[in-house]
């Protein structure tokens, strides 16, 4: 390429001709979007009704509808949720406040990074071959939200860790010299001032796992629900499963109800994604 | 009690507390140690267990062999088509992702001002946050339909579910992650380079595409190494897309399976505890695994490398 040669003005049209076809893969980009949302409301709309949000799965498109699914979606997160971020938090904590430099330490730091990495369908299988054979437990709640622990405790602890990193050095300086020991430093100063970031952290790993569909079916498989689950030692199905159990369905009303169940995912998708946003600036505010 | 002894109390106290947040800790390390002992110990019994003909799997007739039918007689496992299926769907996905994601990291980084930036950045977070499943649908129930329509206009053959499609989905469900590992790695080129490349008479296209991104290169290989294993372990998508056919093809309009929609296709079955089938899907998901992290060692070494740089 020889664009020494190229004149002044044949340079400037070439740079406003780059610029706009940048500028069309980002709008390649918004339409996909856009037609993804158009695509399944325009589906899903006509299903998307109280009938449906209040109704068990039917053979009958007409009658078919999202409850086992919702409750069990809410049964897995509340419990994944309950687990995890103690465990999330108490992980950070030790490794940006008490690990000294140790070939230990690091390992975990680099081991945590790596499990991130590590595809949801492994962890399911993995799930699988530890709660419901191995400890004998089943395909039941319990199983699922323990295998959902596993799945987003890294993406937890790395928001914690980040949220702890921000707290200026001069909070553990001042504690510290009013005679807290490093204990009372972290647990009444540091940990207090990082929780706001960390919220935001929690708020997102949720809804990835919410929209979770691989591990889960691997821990709970194709069941057929109609009831609702009363403890964490009962079957359930998830949102995304009952989904994808819908698009695999051959008539096209199946289509329709798939596209419903969606709509309700991302609104609470949206919304959680919308309280983190506003959590997130309402205590930047404050600070 | 003396203050002396009180903070001898304290001190075991605050000790023993420290000790726990430790041992919550190694949750991490006890994960992967699961995580290996399981794929393992699972794959042994997978080359150990009898088929049903008798005869045991041997790994190289596991590794190369080109016939995956485990479900029917005469079983055959052969991992190769489902390899293919995997790589073929990644291939598409990774050519999508780069362009798409390339060009939206240079436009963000270089070009974009400060306003744009902020509602491109709001939309390829949500591009990132929206569930495979979901994806998957749209594969089946907007592209699919689009690649038939202008593959029949020309005469040509395709079964509805294709490669192409999962493929062209996937590129995009990775594009935001390729591009905001690009875009961080094109920022932290320094400014002092981009004020050389204009002093010398430069024009931005060629500041941006001779000088920021040669030198940002190294994060940008990262971005697409990473996203070639985001590819690879996705599972939606080529489950409700690309088909159940295990297929030793590298045409993107047939039907194939990728690893993942095996596991998929046998963990839907329930399969009983111990059988062939169970250990099948633990010997793909080894192999899943390896795959997967040497590649992520791979991509993080480089993105470490280009933040060493500057």
């Amino acid at each position: 390429m020889k664009t020494e040669k190229l004149s002044f003005k044949r340079r400037t049209r070439i740079d406003y001709f780059v610029n706009y076809l940048l500028f069309f893969s980002v709008v390649i980009a918004f339409i996909t979007l856009a037609s993804l949302i158009i695509d399944i409301f325009s589906d899903g709309w006509k299903w998307f009704d109280w009938q449906f949000f209040n109704s068990y799965p039917s053979r009958k498109p007409e009658l078919a509808g999202i409850k086992a699914a919702f409750y069990g979606t809410i049964w897995v997160m509340s419990i994944t949720a309950l687990l995890s971020i103690p465990i999330g938090i108490s992980t950070a904590l030790y490794l940006e406040m008490f690990a000294d430099d140790s070939k230990f330490n690091k390992f975990i730091k680099v081991n945590i990074s790596n499990l991130a990495g590590v595809p949801s369908i492994i962890y399911g299988i993995i799930g699988m071959a530890i709660f419901v054979e191995f400890f004998q437990m089943g395909r039941v709640i319990l199983a699922g939200a323990l295998t959902m622990t596993l799945l987003i405790l890294p993406i937890i602890i790395i928001a914690s860790q980040e949220a702890i990193k921000q707290v200026p050095s001069y909070y553990m300086d001042a504690a510290l010299a009013l005679g807290a020991t490093k204990w009372q430093a972290v647990v009444k100063v540091i940990l207090p001032q990082s929780i706001p970031g960390m919220v935001s952290g929690f708020i997102l790993a949720m809804s990835r796992a919410i929209g979770e569909s691989a591990p889960m079916i691997a821990i709970s498989a194709l069941v057929y629900i109609t009831f609702l689950p009363e403890g964490p030692l009962d079957r359930f199905t998830v949102m995304p499963i009952q989904i994808y159990n819908w698009i695999s369905q051959p008539q096209d009303d199946f289509r329709g109800i798939a596209a419903a169940g969606i709509i309700l995912l991302l609104i609470m998708l949206l919304s959680l994604n919308s309280l983190a946003i506003f959590l997130r600036d309402y205590f930047q505010r404050r600070n | 009690m003396d203050y002396t002894e009180f903070t001898k109390a304290r001190r075991f106290r605050e000790r023993f507390a420290i000790n726990i947040l430790r041992s919550i800790a190694m949750i991490s390390i006890l994960t992967t140690i699961a995580i290996l002992f399981f794929l393992f110990y699972e794959t042994f019994n997978f080359f150990t267990n009898e088929m049903e003909d008798g005869g045991f799997v041997k790994p190289w007739e596991f590794l190369f062999g080109t016939k995956w039918t485990p479900l029917f007689k005469p079983q055959s496992f052969g991992i190769l088509p489902l390899v293919a299926g995997t790589l073929l769907v990644t291939i598409i996905a990774v050519i999508v992702a780069l362009i798409l994601g390339l060009s939206i990291s240079v436009f963000l980084s270089e070009y974009a001002p400060e306003n744009i930036r902020r509602i491109i950045k709001p939309i390829l977070e949500v591009l990132a946050g929206i569930p495979t499943v979901v994806y998957g649908y749209f594969a089946l129930t907007f592209v699919t339909p689009i690649i038939m329509n202008i593959v029949g206009s020309f005469g040509g053959n395709i079964i509805i579910f294709n490669a192409l499609s999962a493929g062209l989905v996937m590129g995009l469900m990775i594009t935001p992650m390729v591009s905001t590992i690009s875009e961080d790695a094109l920022i932290s080129v320094p400014q002092s380079l981009r004020d050389a490349s204009y002093a010398m008479g430069a024009k931005k296209f060629q500041t941006a595409f001779r000088v920021v991104v040669p030198a940002a290169l190294s994060g940008i290989s990262a971005s697409v190494i990473l996203g070639i294993s985001r590819a690879i372990g996705e599972t939606m998508i080529v489950t409700i897309a690309a088909g159940s056919t295990p297929n030793f093809t590298f045409n993107p309009l047939e039907s194939i399976q990728a690893m993942t929609a095996f596991i998929v296709q046998i963990s839907l079955g329930e399969a009983p505890h111990g059988s062939l089938e169970y250990n099948t899907i633990f010997a793909v998901g080894l192999l899943l695994f390896m795959m997967t992290l040497s590649l992520n060692i791979f991509g993080k070494w480089l993105v470490s490398k280009y933040s060493e740089n500057y």
